[in-house]
């Protein structure tokens, strides 16, 4: 009984350091029928078949158990992170509705979208005029940066500004610096648009870029005019 | 009885940091090297799958603390927020109420492989009480996280329990009061239990280091309660211990996923899906299972400190057994009398948990009674008694000799013996 016990450390030593041999080997489902036929056996055929064969039964189900033991864990693991994502409550917010009839000419009012401040500025017919005599070279950032137009849509007031018979004096955009996330303060700083108290980027009355660190344009959110006096971000 | 550490990093890199930190070393010595008896039944994997589930529990517990809100007015709604809205939110709460029952189970059998095979016996003394403190540890864990989702069983569980060291005189109200934050179960209740139910896993598990190392300074007791006196007593932790425990542990989670996929509110009560009304008690109030036979002692005692300080004691008389068991035979496999007397006290304690469920009137008090008297007869009792009294059978010379019989187990080692180690 002492001589088997022996046996069997060793007999399982010698699969454990074949565990890590048996990867690389070309161990396939016809070497396991053999490997399982001499298992049948008994356990003197098995020490026999470990110092002549490349692989054995004992390898087949260390492997099979590894795998199957590591696809558990994954299984188990993917609830664990998929909880990090934004839940269902967070997704039903992802639509805000404005009321544009109360906001005056020259005005600029701060509504929250998906938990960001989204600005939306009556401009007047002045802040419009000075937006369309800037020339597209002048500008740090030449692309339109709106959700609404294609990606290679130039920065013009025209795709900046929102879209429609009578909507251009609406202008639409988050209002988070695209340096680092500060909110810029309105009706501030020498482009008449908006001035970031943070590293002091200044964007005009289109939201674009005018001088840096900041790199584009503060972007448009997607959103339609549901009324006239009415439109839904998101 | 330590393992001897025979590992020796070949990597240079390893080298370096090993003889910086023997970290690796460590590992190697507790887990790998570490001789465990070779006769180690499935009872002793409970250990390992104990390890598993303060594991789960700590980490589906950090995960449900993104989600919940510890407040009066929204406690609840976050609970069904992760319940509906979170992602496998579900199954991560299921997880972690469905697995403070399986921890519970778990540790009660640990407990009672202990008490069966004398493991609490010199030299473990210290490894037992420190047990003993990880199971108060664990019912305190416990208690606060079922207050957390502020449903009608959390509020007046949290009432009923605070109140116990009402009981207490002079000192008693303040003390409630100091528990509360208040003058009843309120925010300030609830946050601070939140506060604690977060910390208190994290000592536990510390208590758990500290339980290892007595473990692995003294070594582990076995079936037959006798130490091992040679290399022939002992196997390698690795595999022998790792694939037992491994496979112990699938088992129990195949057991603890029936529950978690297809009885996950078996072991709650519907009542706690009614938000906390501080103005109506609900008609029949039950702690969780793991403490109904406590709580039957409670109310099988008509008087209110009596009743708290039976709770308590029998609790506290645990940390004593070590000491109220005089008998010098550890197994109860070598103990006749003990044997019957030991599965007699778990009867009680069952009995009394079926009890704990039962209203406290009639039949059921004086049962009650009965079973609370014996509960403490056999630690006060019979245990000291047992040890004067009781002719225990004999006991073998070795684990070898017990598990191979008398002849093979004293055979010497033969030449056949070493054959396959040359050739390997």
């Amino acid at each position: 009984m002492q001589l088997e016990a022996l046996e069997g450390r060793v007999d399982r030593g010698l699969a454990f350091a074949r565990l890590f041999r048996a990867g690389r080997s070309n161990f396939g489902p016809t070497q396991a029928c053999r490997g399982s036929g001499q298992g049948m056996r008994g356990k003197e055929t098995i020490v026999a078949s470990t110092e002549t064969a490349g692989t054995t039964r004992r390898d087949f189900l260390y492997l099979a158990t590894g795998a199957m033991g590591g696809i558990g864990a994954a299984a188990l693991v993917w609830p664990f992170v998929s909880q990090l994502q934004p839940d269902a409550s967070v997704l039903a917010l992802s639509s805000t509705e404005v009321d544009l009839s109360q906001v005056a000419e020259g005005q600029m009012i701060t509504v929250k979208w998906r938990g960001k401040p989204v600005f939306v500025w009556n401009r007047t017919p002045d802040d419009i005029a000075k937006s369309k005599a800037t020339e597209i070279s002048v500008l740090l950032d030449p692309v339109a940066r709106n959700a609404n137009l294609p990606l290679d849509a130039l920065a013009t007031d025209e795709n900046r500004a929102a879209e429609g018979e009578g909507h251009e004096k609406w202008l639409v955009v988050i209002g988070i610096c695209t340096h680092l996330g500060c909110v810029p303060i309105g009706h501030m700083g020498e482009y008449d648009g908006w001035f970031c108290p943070c590293h002091g980027s200044e964007y005009d009355s289109a939201g674009r870029v005018r001088r840096g660190p900041a790199p584009e344009n503060l972007a448009i959110p997607p959103y339609h005019f549901v009324s006239d006096t009415k439109i839904s971000i998101g | 009885m330590s393992g001897h550490s025979t590992f020796e990093p070949k990597n240079p890199a390893l080298k370096w940091f090993e003889s910086r930190l023997p970290l690796v070393g460590l590992i190697h010595s507790s887990f790998v090297a570490y001789p465990t008896p070779r006769n180690l039944n499935y009872w002793w994997t409970f250990g390992g799958i104990l390890s598993l589930m303060l594991v789960c529990q700590i980490v589906s517990g950090v995960v449900l603390v993104m989600h919940y809100t510890p407040h009066v007015t929204l406690a609840f709604d976050s609970v069904e927020h992760i319940m509906r809205d979170v992602s496998w939110g579900w199954l991560i709460r299921y997880i972690h109420a469905n697995g403070a029952s399986m921890f519970f189970i778990a540790v009660y059998i640990h407990m009672f492989r202990g008490l069966y095979y004398g493991s609490y016996k010199a030299p473990r003394e210290v490894l037992w009480i420190l047990g003993c403190i990880i199971y108060l540890l664990m019912m305190a864990t416990a208690f606060m996280g079922y207050v957390l989702p502020w449903g009608q069983m959390s509020f007046w569980g949290a009432t009923v329990i605070t109140n116990l060291f009402s009981a207490f005189p002079v000192v008693g109200p303040t003390i409630v009061e100091w528990l509360w934050g208040g003058f009843a179960v309120d925010n300030p209740t609830l946050n601070r239990f939140f506060s604690l139910h977060y910390l208190l896993p994290f000592m536990i598990a510390g208590v758990v280091v500290l339980h290892v190392w007595a473990l692995h300074v003294v070594g582990q007791n076995n079936p037959t309660g006798v130490e091992p006196k040679s290399e022939k007593d002992t196997v390698p932790f690795t595999p022998y211990a790792t694939i037992k425990d491994g496979f112990g542990m699938v088992c129990f989670l195949i057991f603890f996923a029936w529950f978690l996929f297809y009885i996950p509110n078996y072991l709650g009560h519907a009542d706690n899906y009614i938000p906390a009304n501080p103005l109506v008690t609900p008609a029949h109030i039950v702690p969780e299972w793991y403490y109904l036979p406590f709580y039957a002692m409670l109310r099988a005692v008509p008087d209110k400190l009596g009743g708290v300080l039976t709770m308590f004691g029998a609790i506290i008389v645990l940390f004593f057994v070590p000491w109220l068991d005089t008998s010098k035979v550890r197994s109860a496999a070598y103990r006749p009398l003990y044997k019957q007397f030991f599965w007699i006290w778990v009867a009680v304690c069952i009995g009394l948990g079926w009890l704990g469920s039962k209203p406290a009137e009639g039949g059921y008090v004086i049962a009650g009674r009965i079973l609370t008297i014996y509960y403490f007869a056999h630690f006060l009792i019979i245990l000291p008694l047992l040890g004067l009294f009781e002719k225990p059978k004999a006991i073998p010379a070795s684990i070898t000799e017990a598990v191979l019989g008398k002849n093979k187990g004293a055979a010497p080692a033969s030449a056949g013996v070493s054959a396959p180690q040359t050739k390997g």
